[in-house]
């Protein structure tokens, strides 16, 4: 049963990373940067339970607000570029992310051991649902009510008209500015509110592994970030979810007998997504 | 209302508008005629703040939009709509209307408090109005993209007049429309002259233009080549020349 509730933390967790892309995918900027703000969140959660001994859920919002802060700093610079211009500008926001937390040393003395950040060797016993004695199931419920809760904002967010300029910017940003839309402020919201949700999963992924390393955090994982939502399509934000549950659970999980050939596979899924079905697998309602 | 000093546009070494003085006059419908490449779009796209003009001052209601973006133009009451149709076409010609409402008194109206005493209810009925006035009241959920060509360009007029302008600029809305749809349009327009919108109208057309304008200018090669009214217009020889080359 362990295996299963393992499995759902994961796929609760990269759902919250996910919705990240999905959001600024929305407005048409593909972004790399996510896996930032979710090592962002993570360690900064991470450090608030372990070394201020704070309780978890003002942690995740911390994490969710350092995320968001970062996002917004990143994102007035990062939008100006577009294309192809702004992955490789997020996509090196993302690698300095990593390269800072490679080298970044911050550890504090408790009781015998000192915990606390070590650089290469990555962040050790973040132990705030061990130490309180949770459950893998409780864990598990603990995370999905995060990604509940976040998908049903964007949900309602989605729904409402903020969600249609978000498309509207995606979809033609001339003619958006033309009908008075401020682009600047639209993709920079959209950017940072990116940032809050993956900060917000970022933090949940740092208690439940126990251990996070800048390895953790590296192109791969930003990969997948924006993968999730292309192959789920942006129709809505359960597109994200099934694409989560169908490479997570089944593309990494159900073929693990294959070994590394599975990230081959993986690639040639958004190929055939890509060219097969340009709305995403689970996309409906295109003209 | 709108005036244009001594405006040039420049890309790389061509001028495609040279100092170029318009004035129109609030209430009234404006047009702006000339041959292909003339610098008619052009005209419109610095007036909308789409490109930066490379000389000369544009005053809106006596204030200088000198680098305003586009959007804080719209704000002050300018809108336009495009020479190739550009809508959102994977949002609803509802959702289209939506996203354009950004007048001042539309943006106060989404304040917290204000839109849950009664500002929603207000927003909808405009746009339900402008969906009657543009024939589109029963495509209200259909996709942008999935409408016919006549109803794209209604919708992108209708979409212009979301944002509550004070002055509309419309760019060739006519072309490719059917001689039916053709008298629709002069309609609408001249319905919205009677609300008392100023319209900078360019456009091909000419049984449109010769029919609902005031004043027309004629562009060639960037430059103002004459100034009148309609009738001026027709008979003027160097306008003549200008369409019809040689003689």
């Amino acid at each position: 049963m362990d295996f299963y509730y393992g499995l759902a933390q994961t796929v609760g967790v990269h759902t919250l990373l996910g919705l990240s892309a999905y959001i600024v995918l929305l407005t048409g900027q593909v972004t790399l940067a996510q896996a930032g703000f979710f090592a962002i969140g993570a360690y900064t959660a991470g450090m608030l339970t372990v070394l201020a001994g704070w309780h978890l859920v003002p942690a995740i919002g911390a994490g969710a607000l350092t995320g968001a802060a970062t996002a917004c700093a990143v994102g007035f610079p990062a939008l100006r570029v577009k294309g192809l211009m702004l992955v490789v500008a997020t996509l090196a926001f993302g690698e300095g992310v990593r390269l800072f937390f490679f080298n970044f040393d911050y550890q504090v003395a408790k009781g015998e051991i000192k915990v606390g950040p070590v650089g290469g060797e990555g962040f050790r016993q973040i132990r705030f649902f061990q130490e309180n004695g949770w459950t893998t199931g409780e864990v598990m419920l603990f995370i999905w009510a995060f990604v509940i809760l976040v998908m049903a904002a964007l949900w309602w967010f989605d729904r409402s008209r903020y969600g249609a300029v978000l498309r509207a910017v995606g979809e033609d940003e001339v003619a958006a500015q033309s009908v008075g839309v401020n682009l600047t402020a639209v993709k920079v919201s959209a950017m940072t509110v990116g940032g809050a949700v993956a900060g917000i999963g970022g933090a949940l992924y740092a208690h439940y592994t126990t251990h996070i390393e800048h390895a953790n955090f590296n192109v791969l994982l930003a990969t997948f970030a924006i993968a999730y939502p292309i192959v789920g399509g942006l129709s809505n934000v359960f597109g994200t979810l099934a694409a989560v549950i169908f490479v997570q659970a089944f593309l990494i999980e159900g073929l693990r007998d294959l070994g590394d050939w599975r990230n081959l596979l993986f690639g040639a899924l958004i190929v055939l997504a890509m060219n097969l079905r340009p709305q995403g697998l689970f996309g409906g309602r295109r003209a | 209302m709108l005036e244009l000093r001594g405006v040039s546009r420049h890309f790389g070494g061509v001028k495609a508008v040279e100092r170029l003085d318009l004035n129109v006059a609030e209430g009234e419908i404006f047009g702006l005629i000339g041959p292909n490449g003339s610098g008619k779009s052009t005209t419109v796209n610095v007036i909308a703040g789409l490109f930066e003009a490379s000389g000369g001052q544009i005053l809106f209601k006596g204030r200088n939009l000198d680098g305003l973006p586009t959007h804080r133009r719209l704000q002050l009451g300018i809108a336009r709509t495009f020479q190739n149709i550009r809508l959102f076409g994977q949002l609803t010609v509802w959702q289209n209307l939506w996203v354009a409402q950004n007048a001042p008194e539309d943006r106060a109206r989404r304040g917290f408090l204000s839109r849950w005493l009664g500002g929603r209810g207000g927003a909808r009925a405009e746009m339900a109005g402008l969906l009657e006035f543009s024939g589109l009241a029963h495509k209200r959920d259909e996709l942008a993209a999935n409408l016919a060509f006549g109803e794209q360009r209604r919708l992108e007029l209708a979409r212009a007049l979301a944002a509550k302008p004070k002055l509309l600029l419309l760019d060739e809305p006519a072309a490719g429309m059917n001689s039916e749809e053709i008298g629709q349009l002069r309609d609408r327009i001249l319905k919205l002259r009677a609300q008392g919108m100023t319209v900078l109208l360019i456009e091909h057309v000419m049984e449109l233009v010769m029919g609902v304008t005031d004043r027309i200018a004629v562009l060639n090669f960037g430059q103002k080549i004459a100034e009148g009214t309609p009738r001026e217009i027709q008979n003027d020889p160097g306008v003549r020349k200008a369409y019809l080359g040689g003689a």
